[in-house]
């Protein structure tokens, strides 16, 4: 098992050019990136065939560390450039990597536009409830009342919850996972890519340093512990009662419906066009 | 085929004509957002480019629409977007990138009244040195203008083969007035038309740099997709494509950036010009404005006055020294703009002291007339 694991760094890792990465010690960048990895390993996908682009922020450092066709563009923007590249190149498997004030603040409208289009693109959102790279400002998903260096006595605002932001927005397949339920995020990952549509997997995931640490989880085993214990699965929460449901959140696929692909519908109007 | 126009003639708009140009100039993505005047051209692109199996897309904004068209463009797909003065703002943290990035694409802008919501309808010359300096950084940028239906077929033309030999984002300014007029106009044949493709790699893909100087300052580019994986960031990177913060890297990657627009200065400075030889007056026109200059030189001529005509094409890199030698031999320089002087700006600064500099300006949404600047020329 574990010789497999070092296989899979070997085969997809940038691991001559840009290590050590930038990520502190403990960060749940590290199992999302492994989790995808090994997604992309199950598919069978070639490295050529692959786009992984990101925005900014400590996730838009994930796709300089692996071998694809890698994309580091401006803050909240990756799916706009991912737009362009799909449509350019229909052929490639498309991934952007956000984080949550990269997604769903600066580049909220782009996700949502990008959800209504149903473009067959991949978004993997890791909220980690804070903006890290910048030191601690609260983000769109930062807990009502928890402190952040730009929330210090308390944060009065509320915030998104993405994966279902994401099916009302139009999404063909929205999941949401967390960095402590791994073997259900490798699984999530790989449904998400294969999906002929817009997939959405929002993961949770630990930012000790700069939000566990104000909010009284400063370790990456307290920050892991708290999504073991507040995630429940869809089944697991239909059947609790409600009230013991308001510090929890559903992980698992929120949404798969069928709709037709933008690719597909465009064929269609370039007959139209060309019998014009 | 409906798609083939070629040597067809057609009773075109400024906008239209831009969609024209920019398709046999091998534009095969456009995304745009709608915004006064520039609109017909999103139009128009979502027409013709299907057509000719190309693809278009409106976005939700103009931020999303540079985006999609450096991100198609790193797909190897010649891309455009088209917009006005506030949409153009919203373009500029993406400009930047795509200089930072070296990805080749054009964005045009329609210049309207403003600032902000402005005039919509009127025309204006405001954006030129946001053309030259919205963007963040200190990068080198090439700015070109059209002043006629057929400068926008054939400026569109030229706007594509120079960002895609620099690896650069080329702006086009064309104005309302521009924009809207209809002229008659005929397609030029393919085969009567210069395109000019990026320089792709030859060398093996473990052998690739993507961004590796060599003599022209301008490295190869590989499509994503075409096996040359490699990294893309608008973070200063090393020749690999990797970030970098080592001094002598990043002093030789910006430095090459500016390198590789002056070396090609000989054939990025484009202007055109008329009655000059013997030119004691001379405007220096852009722009629709260039099209009354013309106008107002030959009223001039026709009273007796050596008057002449620059008309800059390209607004920046600014052609000094097109501009300077008319300077050595005229007696006085005339700067008509629809702004409170821009270029005249760029005038004053290379005239040293060789001529006199005189202004005209107009911000009142109307255009300006042959005859305001044939009475300016009288007045000198």
């Amino acid at each position: 098992m574990i010789s497999g694991m070092t296989e899979l760094r070997h085969k997809y890792l940038r691991h001559h050019k840009k290590f050590p990465h930038v990520w502190c010690p403990g960060c749940g960048n590290g199992i999302i990136l492994g989790a995808f990895i090994r997604a992309i390993e199950r598919l069978n996908l070639k490295k050529d065939d692959i786009v992984f682009a990101s925005g900014i922020g400590c996730s838009g450092r994930m796709p300089t560390y692996v071998d694809f066709n890698t994309l580091h563009t401006t803050h909240g923007r990756a799916l706009t450039f991912a737009t362009g590249i799909k449509l350019a190149k229909p052929s490639l498997n498309v991934i952007a990597v956000m984080g949550d004030g990269d997604a769903t603040a600066i580049g909220g409208n782009h996700f949502i536009h990008a959800a209504r289009r149903n473009l067959d693109l991949t978004a993997i959102i890791i909220n980690n409830q804070i903006y890290g790279m910048t030191g601690g400002q609260a983000s769109p998903t930062t807990p009502y009342g928890a402190r952040s260096t730009t929330s210090p006595f308390s944060n009065i605002e509320h915030a998104f919850s993405i994966a279902e932001l994401a099916v009302a927005a139009g999404a063909s397949f929205v999941a949401r996972g967390t960095v402590f339920h791994t073997n259900q995020l490798d699984k999530l990952l790989e449904k998400a890519i294969k999906n002929n549509g817009f997939s959405v997997v929002e993961v949770m995931s630990n930012c000790h340093v700069q939000f566990g640490r104000r909010n009284k989880m400063g370790d990456p085993v307290t920050m892991l512990n708290w999504f073991k214990d507040h995630a429940v699965s869809r089944g697991e929460g239909s059947s609790m009662p409600p009230d013991s449901l308001h510090d929890k959140f559903t992980i698992g696929i929120l949404a798969d419906v069928d709709k037709p692909n933008y690719i597909e519908e465009y064929k269609e109007i370039r007959k139209k066009a060309k019998r014009n | 085929m409906a798609n083939d126009l070629n040597g067809k003639k057609f009773l075109l708009q400024g906008n239209e004509a831009m969609v024209e140009g920019a398709i046999a100039a091998g534009c095969r993505f456009f995304a745009g957002y709608p915004i006064t005047p520039a609109s017909e051209l999103s139009e128009r692109m979502s027409y013709r480019l299907p057509q000719v199996d190309g693809t278009f897309i409106q976005m939700e904004d103009e931020i999303s629409s540079l985006g999609a068209v450096i991100g198609a463009s790193l797909a190897g797909v010649k891309s455009m977007t088209a917009t006005s003065g506030p949409g153009f703002s919203l373009m500029q943290e993406n400009l930047g990138y795509a200089c930072m990035t070296e990805v080749p694409c054009v964005v045009v802008n329609v210049m309207r009244g403003g600032p902000s919501t402005g005039l919509p309808t009127s025309p204006a010359q405001g954006d030129v040195l946001q053309a030259r300096w919205g963007t963040h950084g200190d990068h080198p940028v090439i700015v070109l203008s059209v002043s006629s239906v057929s400068e926008c077929f054939s400026i569109t033309v030229s706007a594509f083969n120079l960002s895609e030999k620099y690896r650069v984002p080329v702006v086009v300014l064309s104005d309302e007035v521009v924009a809207h007029s209809r002229e008659t106009f005929t397609i030029p044949s393919a085969d009567s038309i210069e395109v000019v493709d990026r320089i792709v790699p030859n060398v093996p893909p473990e052998w690739y740099k993507p961004y590796e100087d060599n003599s022209r300052g301008v490295p190869p580019m590989a499509a994503m997709g075409d096996g040359y994986r490699h990294h893309v960031t608008g973070l200063v990177h090393d020749a690999y494509g990797f970030p970098t913060e080592k001094q002598d890297e990043i002093e030789t990657f910006l430095k090459r950036q500016f390198r590789k627009i002056t070396n090609g200065f000989f054939e990025i400075q484009l202007t055109k010009k008329l009655n000059i030889e013997d030119a004691e007056i001379v405007v220096i026109a852009y722009g629709s404005v260039a099209r009354s200059a013309r106008r107002a030189v030959s009223m001039a001529r026709s009273e007796g006055i050596k008057a002449g005509l620059i008309q800059l094409v390209t607004l920046f890199p600014f052609p000094k020294n097109t501009v300077v030698n008319v300077m050595r031999q005229c007696r006085a320089v005339i700067v008509p703009e629809m702004n409170m002087g821009q270029i005249s700006r760029e005038v004053k600064r290379v005239n040293t002291g060789l001529t006199e500099v005189f202004k005209y300006n107009r911000i009142d949404g109307q255009l300006i007339t042959p005859l305001e600047i044939f009475d300016e020329i009288q007045k000198i």
